[in-house]
């Protein structure tokens, strides 16, 4: 299966500027078939589409049940080799000195101590052989390992009834996630991929590790991790792509 | 329900058939051409649709219009599902149906021998619209497959896991789009019948010879 990855569009992607997506999104043929509907007003159909898009994100979050688990599978099952994805190739991907990296947390959360990945290695771990969704229509098995991401969250003292968990991640990516999500059994903070310590190409130090979401909800090199009522966006999510993406 | 609510006397196409048709068919239009962009951003085979074909600009702005326009095909084809059970429309449009109707109407209308009568579907229109509502069902199951695998996954599982389900969603738009091209062809052999499907009406006079009336 050929696999487009989404550095692949990235040059249309420079030449949107936030929120002028749905503009693009008239395209020849949109304006062809509304031809007679008079609908020449592009930031008319942007805010309805955006609009959409919100209620879809409403949607998804009734239809997510907190309890239901993403299908996991045997190891025999996972993907050789599992595909690179960024925006940038593959070489650009960040090195992050584990030795000396320290996690940081803000928002609402009771104790900010920085984390050291072997503070991490202590807490209790899991790990999932489940299938990674891009938004691209491919799809990928791999094997994750790490802390739980509930586990982590209660040990700091997080407000779990705070709406959003968001992510500053080392190659400026960021993200955020409806904090059910975040508190789903599945969710890990990834230190591992199959068994071993995160390479940079998957996101060394750490990712979050959320098999309910798409592939984009799952940042990688993560810096920073904050608890915040005010939605904090994406890199993706910002430029159009549906915020709840759920699986 | 009583037998045609909707439908007012000399009417050809009840109302609630007119208004769901022309609402699917942008639907489906919508979902198509959007479909062919979020299909190209990782294609199943070596093919692309060429981007004029194409709804959205780009990966984000196509399944925005996907995810918008599939509440209209759910809900427009529900209501006009329901009213075809509940009003009788499909039973009295439909039925019956039978393999050697289809065969000899089919080899009439290849030899050109199939006349077309206003109000009344021969055995080959039956099955086509028949199949095209089972074509459009099965794009909405394997599309809910593969937007909601986990949530889902019994769905998703019954399709034939997350990878089949997409060759499913793929496979019954192509079929959709080959009852349109059809369609759109039979339509152009047969110019009269778009004005009912606005109208209602055969001829547009308020009153339709009975004749012409469908029974």
């Amino acid at each position: 299966m050929s696999r487009l990855r989404l550095r692949d569009v990235q040059p249309q992607l420079r030449s949107a500027e936030r929120r002028l997506f749905l503009r693009q999104a008239l395209s020849l043929g949109a304006v062809t078939m509304l031809a007679g509907c008079d609908l020449s007003d592009g930031d008319t159909f942007d805010r309805v589409l955006w609009a959409m898009s919100r209620w879809n994100d409403k949607v998804q979050a009734a239809l997510f049940n907190p309890h239901r688990l993403a299908p996991t599978y045997a190891e025999s099952a996972i993907t050789e080799p599992f595909p690179f994805n960024a925006y940038y190739p593959e070489a650009r991907a960040p090195v992050v000195d584990t030795s000396t990296f320290r996690l940081e947390l803000s928002g609402r959360v009771a104790n900010k101590r920085p984390w050291s990945v072997a503070d991490l290695r202590q807490l209790p771990q899991a790990s999932q052989v489940t299938r990674h969704i891009c938004v691209e229509g491919w799809s990928a098995i791999g094997k994750w390992g790490g802390v739980p991401f509930s586990t982590f969250l209660e040990r700091v003292g997080a407000d779990l009834k705070a709406r959003y968990v968001g992510f500053r991640c080392a190659d400026d990516y960021y993200s955020s996630i409806d904090m059910a999500t975040a508190l789903h059994p599945q969710t890990l903070l990834a230190l591992d991929y199959r068994d071993a310590a995160l390479p940079p190409k998957y996101g060394s130090p750490m990712k979050l590790r959320v098999p309910t979401k798409l592939g984009f909800k799952n940042p990688k090199h993560i810096m920073a991790i904050f608890v915040t009522d005010d939605n904090p966006g994406g890199y993706w999510e910002d430029q159009g792509y549906n915020w709840f993406s759920g699986s | 329900m009583a037998s045609t609510p909707i439908r007012q006397a000399g009417s050809i196409h009840p109302l609630l058939v007119r208004v769901t048709h022309w609402l699917n068919a942008f639907a489906v239009i919508c979902m198509i051409m959007s479909g062919w962009q979020i299909f190209n951003a990782s294609p199943l085979f070596d093919f692309r649709f060429p981007h004029w074909m194409t709804l959205g600009g780009w990966l984000a702005g196509a399944i925005a219009w996907h995810f918008a326009a599939m509440w209209l095909l759910a809900l427009n084809g529900l209501a006009y599902l329901a009213y075809g059970v509940l009003s009788g429309h499909f039973r009295r449009s439909f039925l019956p149906l039978t393999a050697s109707a289809v065969a000899g109407d089919l080899a009439a209308a290849l030899r050109f021998r199939l006349p077309h009568r206003i109000g009344a579907y021969n055995a080959v229109q039956r099955l086509a619209y028949v199949v095209v509502i089972l074509l459009i069902t099965a794009a909405v199951l394997s599309g809910l497959a593969i937007w909601k695998p986990v949530q889902f996954q019994e769905l998703t599982a019954v399709l034939g896991g997350y990878d089949t389900a997409r060759w499913v969603h793929f496979l019954a738009m192509t079929g959709i789009v080959g009852f349109i091209v059809v369609h759109l062809a039979l339509v152009l052999i047969v110019p009269k019948t778009v004005l009912p499907m606005i109208t209602g009406r055969a001829t547009g006079e308020r009153h339709a010879p009975p004749a012409e009336v469908r029974p």
